[in-house]
């Protein structure tokens, strides 16, 4: 088990390392000289030679590359050319919104994926049934932006009851969270559904039938929570589809998160920003990866007596 | 009609029927679809109806996609527009089928050149073993680690604008899944005895891939393909919707949306219009994907 679990950590610090180096290699072989871009085209010679040394773009690639990985460890991502903030502190401030709009739409898609995956596998081939899961496929096939709009257009502005933009109230999270978790909801529901008509069929389910349970209590008690293992490792796959979406819903909820940080450091030809953001955002995902893979085989005893 | 008797004859004998069962062509799984998902057909019907509108764009409207009408400023659905005009008076249905030739083509060309790196790189992996499958095997899983619109945005970033240069990008963003999903079938079809078979009596290696590993891998492929072609226009019309993707005064959808998101509430046709267009084109994909995937692919799980 301690080894499995070594050998995952390991093979995720790797990919870590192979994420840093390919993100460096992208935004290095950016055309133009990115002190010029920042300074403007009248900047004297000698004054960009000055910035150059100081930002450290004169020292060999491979110095470069180590010091950057040094200061990513120690949480350190250069100053933003635009916003002339050191990127960490931007980046801190950016965080917990991402992570308020990301945790809210997860609970979204749990609590709704599940109550429909639920009611369709209960009753299957009935209308309901249908319903749900056409339903669903249409959540999966919809295009983050258009979700959000439409709320927008909906709960903002035809019926006033949700603010429009911005993050002001804890209500300002209930339309974002609702646009980023349609698509999870959608799939969870597909899955919960699939998940359930099998596990219903088990030994065990007989047996506690058999006691004299309810189907209620069948379903809370033995059924779904041998649902939920297959949930989590869809969650875990999913977090990196969220945090895109996450980005895109941002933009149009106007939340000062990680992702709009990202579209901000694009359009101000920001590189230590993009590289901070994409850097840290991807380093989020496989940390979330590892993370679902260790709690599964914490939660399914059958994979912690295969791994020992 | 001889060479396939002789085979009956020797799978009689070598007692195999029950192994092959009902002979797989083409010909009789997509026979099998059409009887039994009516919906594939129906999403496959809609996908040729979108490309044939595209293709006869200049013949379904009276009007050009980039032609003004300054006195006819976002003017709302009629007779004379059917999806209203823009802030500049142009006609919103015409742009839209001007839009789908740059969305459909978005949605093909990049999913071909992420298919033919995934699928030789896929292969090479899961044949050759070793140091080879190591190295493009953890070159897949850093690519998949980023968040895809992020990686798209860094790509687009240091390739500059550009129909070709998007192109490349969502190549680059989509290849390793495919590269992940074509290993581990090929992985699949080396154990089989028919290909452990030509090893023995001596068949080249690059023959056994030809002849034997990538044919088999073409139902695989061509499922992925279809699912993978809604998954490109749905990144490429976020990236658009950010402003980072087809730059005016090209039109894809995704662009569409975002040049009408500042008349949401005025003119909410704008936005609203190439939204359903997408959501329809990649429903219809994912439906006809979902359908040959269950006749012809049922390795390969959701």
């Amino acid at each position: 088990m301690a080894r499995t679990l070594l050998k995952r950590i390991l093979q995720a610090i790797g990919v870590m390392l192979g994420v840093a180096l390919i993100l460096f290699i992208m935004l290095r072989i950016v055309p133009g000289n990115p002190v010029e871009t920042l300074m403007g085209e009248h900047a004297n010679q000698a004054t960009v030679d000055r910035m150059t040394a100081e930002l450290g773009l004169d020292q060999p690639i491979l110095v470069q590359f180590f010091r950057y990985i040094g200061d990513a460890f120690r949480g350190e991502f250069g100053t933003s050319y635009s916003l002339g903030k050191p990127v960490s502190q931007l980046m801190a401030a950016a965080f917990g919104n991402t992570l308020k709009l990301t945790v809210a739409a997860v609970l979204f898609a749990w609590c709704l994926g599940i109550f429909c995956g639920v009611f369709a596998a209960l009753r299957k081939d009935g209308i309901p049934d249908r319903l749900f899961m056409g339903f669903s496929l249409l959540g999966v096939s919809v295009p983050v932006f258009m979700v959000a709009m439409l709320l927008q257009y909906l709960f903002g502005y035809v019926l006033h009851w949700l603010p429009i933009s911005g993050t002001d109230s804890w209500k300002g999270y209930i339309l974002p969270a609702i646009a980023l978790g349609w698509n999870s909801a959608g799939s969870i529901a597909r899955l919960v559904r699939s998940t359930l008509l099998d596990v219903l069929q088990e030994d065990y389910i007989d047996t506690a039938r058999a006691k004299g349970l309810g189907q209620m209590g069948v379903i809370w008690r033995h059924a779904l929570r041998n649902t939920m293992l297959p949930v989590l490792t869809m969650m875990a796959m999913q977090f990196s589809g969220l945090l895109s979406g996450a980005v895109i819903t941002e933009t149009v909820f106007s939340i000062n998160g990680i992702g709009r940080l990202a579209v901000q450091a694009i359009s101000g030809r920001d590189i230590p920003l993009l590289q901070g953001t994409t850097l840290f955002a991807t380093m989020v995902v496989i940390f979330g990866n590892l993370l679902a893979d260790c709690l599964y085989s914490v939660l399914d005893p059958r994979i912690r007596k295969e791994a020992e | 009609m001889n060479r396939k008797k002789k085979i009956d004859q020797i799978v009689r004998t070598a007692g195999l029927e029950s192994q092959i069962g009902e002979a797989q062509t083409f010909g009789t799984m997509m026979r099998r679809m059409v009887r039994e998902n009516k919906l594939a057909v129906i999403s496959f019907g809609v996908i040729i109806l979108f490309v044939l509108a595209a293709v006869f764009a200049p013949l379904l409207t009276p009007y050009t996609y980039d032609e003004m009408d300054l006195a006819n400023r976002l003017a709302p659905p009629s007779a004379a527009h059917l999806l209203g005009t823009d802030e500049g008076g142009r006609d919103v249905f015409t742009r839209l089928l001007y839009g789908a030739r740059v969305s459909l083509l978005i949605g093909i060309v990049p999913t071909l050149l992420s298919m033919a790196i995934g699928a030789a790189l896929g292969i090479l992996a899961g044949f050759a073993g070793g140091k080879t499958d190591t190295v493009i095997m953890r070159i897949a899983d850093v690519m998949l680690a980023f968040p895809s619109i992020l990686l798209a945005m860094v790509l687009m970033y240091m390739l500059g604008d550009g129909l070709i240069n998007i192109f490349l990008t969502l190549s680059i963003v989509n290849w390793a899944s495919v590269a992940r999903v074509v290993r581990a079938e090929t992985l699949r079809l080396k154990e089989l005895e028919y290909v452990e078979a030509a090893r023995v009596t001596g068949v080249s290696r690059s023959k056994i891939l030809l002849r034997h590993i990538l044919p088999n891998c073409i139902p695989t492929l061509i499922v992925l393909f279809t699912l993978n072609v809604p998954s490109s226009i749905l990144t490429e019309s976020g990236l658009s919707f950010l402003g980072l993707g087809v730059q005016p005064p090209a039109a894809s959808w995704g662009l569409m949306v975002n040049q009408g998101r500042q008349y949401l509430y005025t003119a909410p046709w704008l936005s609203f219009a190439p939204c359903v267009a997408i959501m329809l084109t990649v429903l219809a994909f994912n439906f006809l994907g979902d359908g040959l995937r269950d006749v012809m692919d049922p390795h390969l799980q959701k």
